[in-house]
């Protein structure tokens, strides 16, 4: 039976990895490639390495990092943030990363979704999404929630998958770094309106928050960053917890 | 021992070759042929659409050659698939090794099959001290079906082949390369075969 992932993310800044609360206020927690270490032999089922100033900065990706990780690892990872090209992603297809996620850069220029998963196959290309509730609608938003746009965030899922994105990421903002849990209203939607897999992010703060956001918001995959990284919630537990929840994962 | 990673283009080959390092033995990318035949284990990888990577393999020769290979030959995810008879994706001919056809998931499950599927029903040296119930990760939207060279099943609404075998020629729709422990005792076992 297919498994439920977990998947710490890890938010790169200058080759640190750091992590957001609401995006701002940035603390270090290490080293990216010993920390992707230690959660591949903790039951960590992939990582996700997020640079998160790329896109407001204009910087690529660090390939070196991606080659350490890929070299060190053996676990699957995806790699995101400022990646805008084809070029891009051969590079960082190239240096060992299994998928790429791309955000601002779809929004912008669509058809690059098409590109990709043309050029490399959907099953690399993740969409991440991030979204907040205004007046009741979920409105997608740009450069790590900063920019507003007029896409509403179901519509754009399903564009996304039409185009051929292999996976979902979608970050609610409202939830992302509260420790309240994951959105799974707008979750559950996601999960039964699309086809393709959809990874739940933002909001993570205790393992019921984890049985909730497959339980109730029908996610395929659940993403964290500080409960990990500040060792709160221990993988291998958490997974344990799931089990006991009749929630399949790899334990 | 010499050991090549078949190079036509298609697919996340540096994954394989950090691996194969993590065993430690040092495998060469090549598309040259006689590279190929002479050395003593092939990892035939792929990621990618079936007709574009078949279209590389053509275009290289190497479509000809590795059905002729005599030392033990496996096959990764698309690699696998192209080993069959016939691929539905993209109305592509295989290699015609496995003689099975690739069809794609259409039974309501999302798609692709993104993640960690447990392996069950073992039967090859391939899985020497692999339990049964094994996770490895997975990532497609084709499968096998269960045919006569089935040596590993996986169930995702339907029971589907996650590996195949015959004679030298192996094949596996999981990536061995990103599967944690279970995945490098899967590459060590082929490389002790």
């Amino acid at each position: 039976m297919l498994t439920k992932r977990i998947i710490p993310c890890l938010d790169i800044k200058n080759g640190r990895t750091v992590k957001g609360v609401n995006f701002v206020n940035l603390r270090d927690a290490g080293d990216p490639v010993k920390l992707a270490k230690i959660y591949a032999s903790n039951g960590a089922d992939e990582l996700v390495f997020l640079d998160i100033s790329a896109t407001e900065e204009r910087r690529k990706t660090l390939t070196k990092l991606v080659l350490d990780v890929a070299a060190q690892v053996n676990i699957p990872f995806t790699v995101g943030g400022g990646i805008s090209s084809i070029e891009d992603v051969d590079t960082l297809l190239k240096c060992g990363a299994d998928k790429v996620s791309i955000n601002s850069s779809a929004v912008k220029r669509p058809e690059l979704i098409n590109e990709l998963s043309g050029k490399f196959g959907n099953q690399c290309i993740v969409v991440a999404i991030d979204a907040k509730k205004i007046n009741e609608h979920w409105k997608v938003h740009l450069v790590g929630g900063k920019v507003l746009t007029d896409l509403d965030l179901f519509e754009w899922a399903k564009e996304v998958e039409k185009r051929g994105a292999g996976e979902i990421l979608f970050t609610s903002m409202d939830n992302d770094g509260t420790k309240d849990g994951f959105a799974n209203e707008a979750l559950s939607r996601l999960s039964t309106e699309l086809n393709i897999p959809i990874i739940a992010s933002g909001g993570a703060g205790n393992k019921q928050h984890f049985i909730d956001t497959f339980k109730i918001g029908k996610a395929d995959a659940a993403l964290a960053a500080s409960v990990f990284h500040f060792k709160e919630i221990e993988i291998n537990d958490l997974k344990q917890e799931l089990r006991n929840n009749n929630i399949p994962v790899r334990l | 021992m010499k050991i090549v990673i078949i190079d036509y283009g298609a697919g996340n080959i540096q994954s394989i070759k950090f691996a194969i390092e993590r065993l430690g033995f040092e495998a060469k990318l090549t598309s040259n042929v006689s590279e190929i035949q002479n050395a003593d284990k092939v990892i035939f990888p792929g990621v990618g659409e079936a007709n574009s990577a078949m279209n590389m393999l053509v275009s290289s020769g190497l479509n000809n050659l590795i059905p002729t290979l005599k030392q033990p030959v496996l096959g990764i995810c698309l690699g696998m698939q192209l080993m069959c008879d016939y691929s539905e994706e993209g109305d592509t001919k295989g290699l015609g090794i496995f003689k099975t056809n690739v069809t794609k998931f259409d039974n309501g499950l999302k798609v692709p099959q993104i993640g960690w599927n447990q392996i069950s029903n073992l039967k090859s040296p391939l899985f020497k001290d692999i339990s049964e119930n094994e996770y490895m990760y997975l990532v497609h939207s084709y499968y096998a079906p269960v045919c006569n060279e089935t040596i590993a099943v996986s169930d995702y609404g339907l029971q589907y082949s996650n590996a195949l075998q015959k004679d030298n020629f192996y094949g596996v729709q999981f990536h061995p390369e990103k599967s944690s422990i279970a995945g490098s005792k899967l590459l060590k076992n082929f490389l002790d075969l």
